[in-house]
């Protein structure tokens, strides 16, 4: 297995903020827009150096996916910002028609997302905005594991012409990815090579992936772990030759069942190379307040329950 | 565009909704033609769009619209005369008006800029979106130091849907003067008067109290007040806040048995009720 350590633990919104005040100096055409949370999105940095260059737009989301669709048709980069609750679900309709159908050249990036915004509860929670994003046509849905791959991810985006949901999180977690990757949109990211089973794994649960297959090694089981950073379009190369390789499939993400990563993966292996697959990710459920920690334990969101899914998917190998 | 070639051009664009509607018995003629002198006068006559041409004759696009007064059609059901005015611009030959809403066409049953229909810069049908749209490019236009204007067309209806409000409340606060939201006040929604679907109330004093200036066009199928209203919407430009036309029309207006009733909101005329139509609409430049 290969090793991977962390000096520091930084929040993925972090990462966000600083790929922004990079885009503010590179890029003339980007503007950020945030509905009254300019704080929790990291967005200090860009807005004190490019204070025309940010819209403040209240609270108000629906208003601001517009505003962001017109400055887009006028030639802006336009990244839209709030918590992924607001940023999904309350304004699906106005992305759907002013920014995907209308192909605007939109950036939605949402933090808070998933059960790891912990106190404030099931309210706040949002599981199932992947899902919502996946099935709307021309989107593409993004879903970092670190700081530094949020930022490399933000970046990337203001190069890439269409509509987009950039999904981060609340907590500080292990930075383990380098700092001046490339980031490839649609690219897998091989984490780990092995032959017994394959975790694919996004977002926060990347990490315990790491940490399980650290656990499985001991127990001579070489885990191959992919990091599918964009759930659309997906890396469908990648999962196949994994699987095909592999035999199993474990997926884990901070997300319902329904729609997510692990459904995307199923669809695709079950027309292509049927394969057992088990999924780690909240069981239509919403979720409730309690730590991050807490929360993902409780909802078997980390290395424990992934590794205990791959023993199970080993057995059910052919 | 005089006078009286602006009131013919709005003759034809009213054959044109009658006859697409006919076509395809399907789309919402009603409020189609009760903004026709609107968008006649905005199209034909106020508006200063690019009118660089492309080999075929038809208008170049672009959809940045970059030094070109714009216009937003937030109420996206009346496409059959926002499909009439682009072609009979010269934005696409007036022909495609006959695939209005059959399979395979670019005239959608509302606007999409999904298939590339030039003169559409954003999809709408899902009311409420369009002002917010319009806000982001006159902002756009501020930012950029593109002194032109944008118009946004809504319904009356439509001012029940929340998202007008927070885009109404956007507009003032970031001193849109360079943008102009008429609100087609024909009282008449699907299910029947505004008063009684959903008292909407004082449109005008709504909008005064969210920061706006409000214009009254009391007559907006007399073409000679809409460009009155539309002149004194420009002259307010440079004064730090956006404008709302109020302007009071027929629905229906042109043709004597769509008018003073919200039935012909969504509805198709049979060929006999076609030919009734067209006999009140003398054709000026053609049919397609």
């Amino acid at each position: 297995m290969k090793k991977y350590t962390y000096t520091e633990k930084k929040d993925t919104r972090s990462g966000f903020g600083a790929g922004m005040a990079e885009l503010g100096r590179k890029n003339p055409d980007v503007v950020a827009l945030c509905a009254d949370l300019v704080a929790s999105l990291k967005l200090d940095a860009f807005i004190k150096e490019n204070p025309g260059r940010f819209v403040q737009c209240g609270i108000a989301e629906a208003n601001m996916i517009g505003v962001s669709a017109g400055m887009a048709i006028a030639g802006y980069i336009p990244f839209a910002t709030t918590f992924a609750n607001f940023g999904s679900g309350r304004v699906y309709d106005q992305i759907r028609q002013s920014v995907a159908y209308s192909g605007t050249n939109v950036k939605i990036c949402v933090s808070h997302a998933g059960l790891t915004l912990g106190e404030d509860g099931a309210t706040h929670q949002i599981l199932e905005d992947i899902a919502m994003m996946r099935a709307m046509p021309e989107m593409t849905v993004i879903n970092p594991c670190d700081y530094n791959q949020t930022m490399a991810a933000t970046i990337a985006l203001a190069d890439h012409n269409g509509p987009a949901y950039l999904r981060f999180g609340r907590p500080v977690v292990p930075v383990f990815t380098d700092a001046d990757q490339k980031f490839e949109i649609g690219k897998a990211w091989m984490v780990n090579e092995g032959k017994d089973v394959s975790i694919i794994a996004t977002g926060h649960l990347v990490w315990e992936a790491i940490l399980a297959g650290e656990i499985l090694e001991k127990e001579g089981i070489d885990a191959e772990i992919i990091n599918i950073h964009t759930i659309k379009p997906l890396d469908e190369e990648a999962i196949l030759k994994s699987a095909t390789k592999t035999g199993c499939v474990v997926t884990a993400e901070e997300h319902q069942l329904n729609g997510g990563l692990g459904d995307a993966v199923c669809q695709l292996l079950g027309r292509n190379l049927p394969t057992p697959v088990e999924m780690i990710g909240v069981n239509n459920s919403f979720g409730e307040s309690g730590t991050p920690a807490q929360l993902m334990e409780k909802y078997g969101l980390n290395a424990a329950s992934i590794a205990s899914k791959v023993r199970a998917v080993i057995k059910r190998k052919k | 565009m005089e006078l009286k070639q602006l009131q013919d051009t709005a003759s034809q664009i009213r054959r044109d909704i009658v006859r697409m509607v006919h076509g395809c018995q399907s789309g919402h003629p009603g409020g189609s033609l009760g903004c026709a002198d609107l968008l006649t006068a905005l199209y034909f006559s106020e508006m200063k769009i690019r009118e660089e041409k492309k080999e075929d004759g038809y208008l170049s696009f672009s959809r940045a619209g970059t030094g070109e007064d714009i216009f937003f059609l937030s109420n996206g059901h009346i496409s059959p005369l926002f499909y009439s005015v682009l072609s009979r611009r010269g934005y696409f030959p007036v022909s495609e008006l006959a695939s209005f809403r059959k399979i395979n066409s670019r005239l959608q049953g509302h606007p999409a800029t999904h298939d590339h229909l030039p003169g559409i810069r954003v999809a709408s049908g899902s009311l409420g979106q369009g002002l917010s749209v319009a806000a982001g490019m006159a902002h756009a236009k501020k930012l950029k130091g593109d002194n032109s204007t944008v118009y946004v067309l809504m319904g009356d209806g439509e001012q029940q849907e929340g998202q007008v409000w927070e885009g109404a409340q956007f507009a003032p606060h970031y001193k849109l003067d360079n943008l102009v939201a008429i609100i087609d006040w024909n009282k008449q929604q699907i299910d029947g008067s505004t008063d009684k679907v959903m008292n909407n109330r004082d449109i005008g004093a709504k909008y005064e109290a969210f920061g706006w200036t409000t214009i009254s066009l009391e007559d907006g199928n007399d073409i000679v007040q809409v460009l009155e209203a539309l002149h004194k919407a420009k002259q307010l430009k440079g004064q730090g806040k956006p404008v709302a036309i109020l302007m009071k029309t027929e629905m229906g207006s042109g043709v004597d048995f769509m008018m003073h009733t919200h039935k012909w909101h969504g509805t198709a005329p049979n060929d006999e009720q076609l030919a009734k139509a067209l006999e009140q609409l003398p054709e000026t430049l053609g049919d397609y």
